[in-house]
């Protein structure tokens, strides 16, 4: 019986000793923190995407209650979620512009000629570093789909000629298919930048116009349409300035003989001028060794 | 270092045994390729800074004269492949997918494959400065793929010394016979270079290390080592990957060099066999490296041969002399093991280019479906480098790179290629390395 109540005394003893302990930690080591830090972050949608230059939305929270921050910097979050934010810590809802991924290629595989068949892993990263894919074009999309994978949003999708079609709506301008394509084609934009050049290719009219069939063969229509100084024409390629854009109209569209520079219509998505010419092919083009075929004809 | 001593024991553990493929072109002499239609040289060959034009348009250049030069110390100067006209200078296709600055030079329709270009010069008595300056004057890179300017390699590293130089004629890679052919019938110039790099590096003693299936070649390198200069010839079983140079130090010397090291680290300097080659015949004729011999091979080819041809030769005009085939398929620059596929036969020969490797449908086989991974551990058997290949290739599709990069040594990785070839899920494990690779170099670029 003694054993036994020596056992309950130590363990009783050994636990007032561990409680106060803990309880002195408890009070020594307390760091105060901002409990509207939780509430902000209850309102945040939880991507942790990044999107507005924060470590993810517990970074942006604690910048929010700093006052660092505007509410309205978060463009993932929906309408409501920044006006209740801004009602909590009694700011501006500080309205950033939404932006969005824009992809500056337009050549599906039904209008962008190819050189070579790509086979193995079916990634655009890997499948650049094999002699930069098999497309004709060297700047254009390689359409395997780094982006749509890569994207947690599920703002991207791969239409049917295989090109990134990026829906403004869910796209939070995370910058994740920026970083992912290994052409670089994605940049992100105010979605007040309508004007678009859907091409990055740098050579010259005929030769661009051969690796792809909207490309910008650098015709200068569109600059000499715009008002003064918003398009340029640099090696080749039409060029927006879009610290000018508030003067952009759909005009420098309408003459563009290849389609490559459109005006991005809210709902009905890239339009192309009325010059434009009309691409009926809805099948693959074929892939076109041109090199190697001969070579192999001459011989047999 | 005592364990290597015993016979038999100094070899390659690792890898793993290729079919070679070597016997279509292995007896076959070097012949020249003529001149294509027009001729188009890259600025950047190299590794290293981009090459400067001093040219310019419609000027006549003749065979030999430097018509770039180096943009920097880690650069290289080109020289005309051929006598003519600069056509023009513009963007051209690369092997590498983008498109890059190149010359274009057209030559004349008689133009001669003599070079008239360059003066003798006394490199007996010139400085290991001089040397590097002098071998950077030629051009010479590292003629065994890489293309790392051999002159950098020429400069001994502060605080550093080199007691070898290794020479590497193992050409390990199927297929490929030009370091072969180079050893068999230049092997003065193999050893005059070997000789020029241990004055340049002050290196008392060289080993030329030759995977012994190719006996000639060692036989023709003794035989032509007649003085008593230091070097040795040494035969090592056969096994790819060894002209890695890290693997072939350690079979011909036991030094292991460190991770993220150079040979500089363990007192080595490594060259390949036709980069000394190149050295051992320009430098006293102070000429520029124009030509280079290629192997043109691969069931697709109907005259596979050694051919020295005119760098910038485009790869189409190349497969047209060498007899390409109705069925040719894919066209491989370098060996099949660790060689890229050419997307565009526009696409020139340049100084890395070791062979053109041309399959037919059946024999490239790229689409082999992919089945997850069974933890077999072949791969990591096979890994010369002891990495652990199963574990990087799942952590590479998870996207998870700097974790690949930080515990398992991604960057030792040298993309042999062992791995995917014995992957029984046909997992394209190296195509996955060098897209973590590149995704990594690309963060660090952005932070």
């Amino acid at each position: 019986m003694t054993e036994f109540l020596i056992a309950c005394g130590v363990m009783a003893a050994i636990g007032v000793i561990l409680a106060a302990v803990l309880a002195y930690a408890d009070k020594k080591l307390y760091v105060y923190e901002d409990p509207r830090i939780d509430e902000v972050e209850a309102l945040l949608p939880k991507a942790n995407c990044g999107a507005c230059g924060c470590a993810g939305c517990r970074a942006f929270a604690e910048k929010v209650v700093k006052g660092e921050i505007a509410p309205g910097k978060c463009t993932v979050n929906s309408e409501e979620g920044i006006q209740a934010i801004a009602a909590l810590m009694n700011v501006e809802t500080g309205a950033e512009e939404k932006r969005v991924a824009r992809l500056a290629c337009a050549g599906g595989n039904h209008v962008a000629r190819r050189r070579a068949s790509y086979e193995g892993l079916l990634s655009c990263r890997a499948a650049a570093l094999v002699s930069g894919g098999g497309k004709l074009c060297a700047w254009g999309c390689l359409g395997l789909g780094d982006c749509e994978s890569v994207c947690t949003f599920g703002a991207i999708r791969m239409d049917e000629h295989g090109l990134p079609v990026v829906s403004e709506a869910r796209c939070t301008a995370c910058g994740d298919c920026v970083a992912v394509c290994p052409k670089e084609l994605f940049t992100l934009h105010p979605v007040s930048h309508r004007l678009w050049v859907a091409c990055r290719n740098l050579l010259e009219g005929d030769k661009a116009e051969a690796d792809c069939e909207v490309a910008c063969t650098g015709c200068g229509r569109c600059a000499a349409d715009a008002p003064a100084g918003l398009i340029q024409i640099v090696e080749h390629l039409a060029v927006i300035d879009y610290s000018r854009n508030a003067v952009a109209t759909p005009a420098p569209a309408e003459r563009c003989p290849t389609g490559a520079i459109v005006w991005i219509d809210e709902k009905a998505g890239p339009l192309k001028g009325p010059d434009a010419k009309v691409i009926t092919r809805k099948t693959p083009l074929p892939v076109e060794p041109a090199g190697l075929a001969m070579a192999g004809k001459d011989r047999s | 270092m005592a364990m290597t001593a015993i016979p038999g024991l100094k070899r390659l553990w690792r890898g793993v045994h290729v079919p070679e493929f070597k016997d279509a072109t292995n007896r076959l002499p070097i012949r020249r390729m003529p001149f294509p239609p027009m001729l188009i040289v890259p600025l950047s060959q190299h590794a290293g800074a981009p090459a400067v034009v001093i040219v310019r348009e419609g000027q006549e250049v003749v065979r030999g004269e430097p018509i770039a030069r180096a943009g920097g110390f880690v650069s290289v100067p080109m020289h005309s492949p051929a006598t003519g006209r600069i056509e023009r200078i513009g963007l051209a296709p690369t092997a590498r997918g983008p498109l890059a600055p190149a010359i274009y030079v057209k030559p004349y329709a008689a133009a001669s494959q003599e070079v008239l270009y360059g003066e003798p010069q006394d490199i007996e008595n010139m400085t290991p400065e001089q040397i590097v300056k002098a071998v950077q004057e030629t051009g010479v890179v590292g003629l065994g793929g890489a293309a790392f300017p051999t002159h950098v390699k020429l400069k001994v590293p502060e605080g550093k010394t080199i007691d070898t130089v290794v020479v590497n004629g193992c050409e390990c890679e199927p297929y490929l016979t030009t370091d072969h052919r180079v050893m068999v019938e230049h092997p003065g110039e193999v050893l005059h270079g070997a000789r020029i790099a241990m004055k340049a590096v002050g290196a008392a003693r060289a080993v030329v290390g030759v995977e012994d299936n190719k006996m000639d070649a060692v036989e023709a390198l003794r035989r032509a080592n007649t003085d008593s200069s230091g070097i040795s010839i040494e035969a090592v079983p056969a096994k790819y990957p060894q002209g890695a140079e890290k693997l072939l130090v350690k079979v011909l010397l036991g030094r292991e060099i460190p991770s993220g090291g150079l040979p500089a680290d363990v007192g080595l300097a490594v060259f390949n066999v036709a980069t000394l080659a190149q050295i051992g015949d320009l430098l006293p004729r102070r000429q520029g490296l124009i030509e280079r011999v290629v192997t043109i091979s691969g069931p697709g080819v109907s005259r596979p041969g050694n051919y020295l041809m005119a760098l910038g030769t485009p790869l189409g005009f190349a497969l047209e002399q060498a007899g390409c085939s109705a069925a040719a398929a894919s066209v491989i620059l370098g060996g099949p093991m660790m060689g890229a596929a050419a997307a565009s036969l526009d696409v020139p020969v340049t100084k890395g280019v070791t062979g053109i490797v041309v399959f037919t449908h059946q024999a490239a086989n790229g689409n082999a479906r992919i089945f997850p991974c069974i933890h077999c551990a072949e791969c990591v058997n096979v890994c010369p480098l002891h990495l652990n290949p199963s574990r990087l290739g799942m952590l590479a599709r998870k996207g998870r790179y700097e974790e690949m990069e930080a515990t398992l040594h991604l960057n030792d990785c040298f993309e042999c290629g062992c791995c995917s070839y014995v992957c029984p899920s046909h997992i394209p494990l190296v195509q996955y390395f060098r897209v973590a690779k590149q995704m990594n170099r690309e963060r660090k670029a952005r932070t």
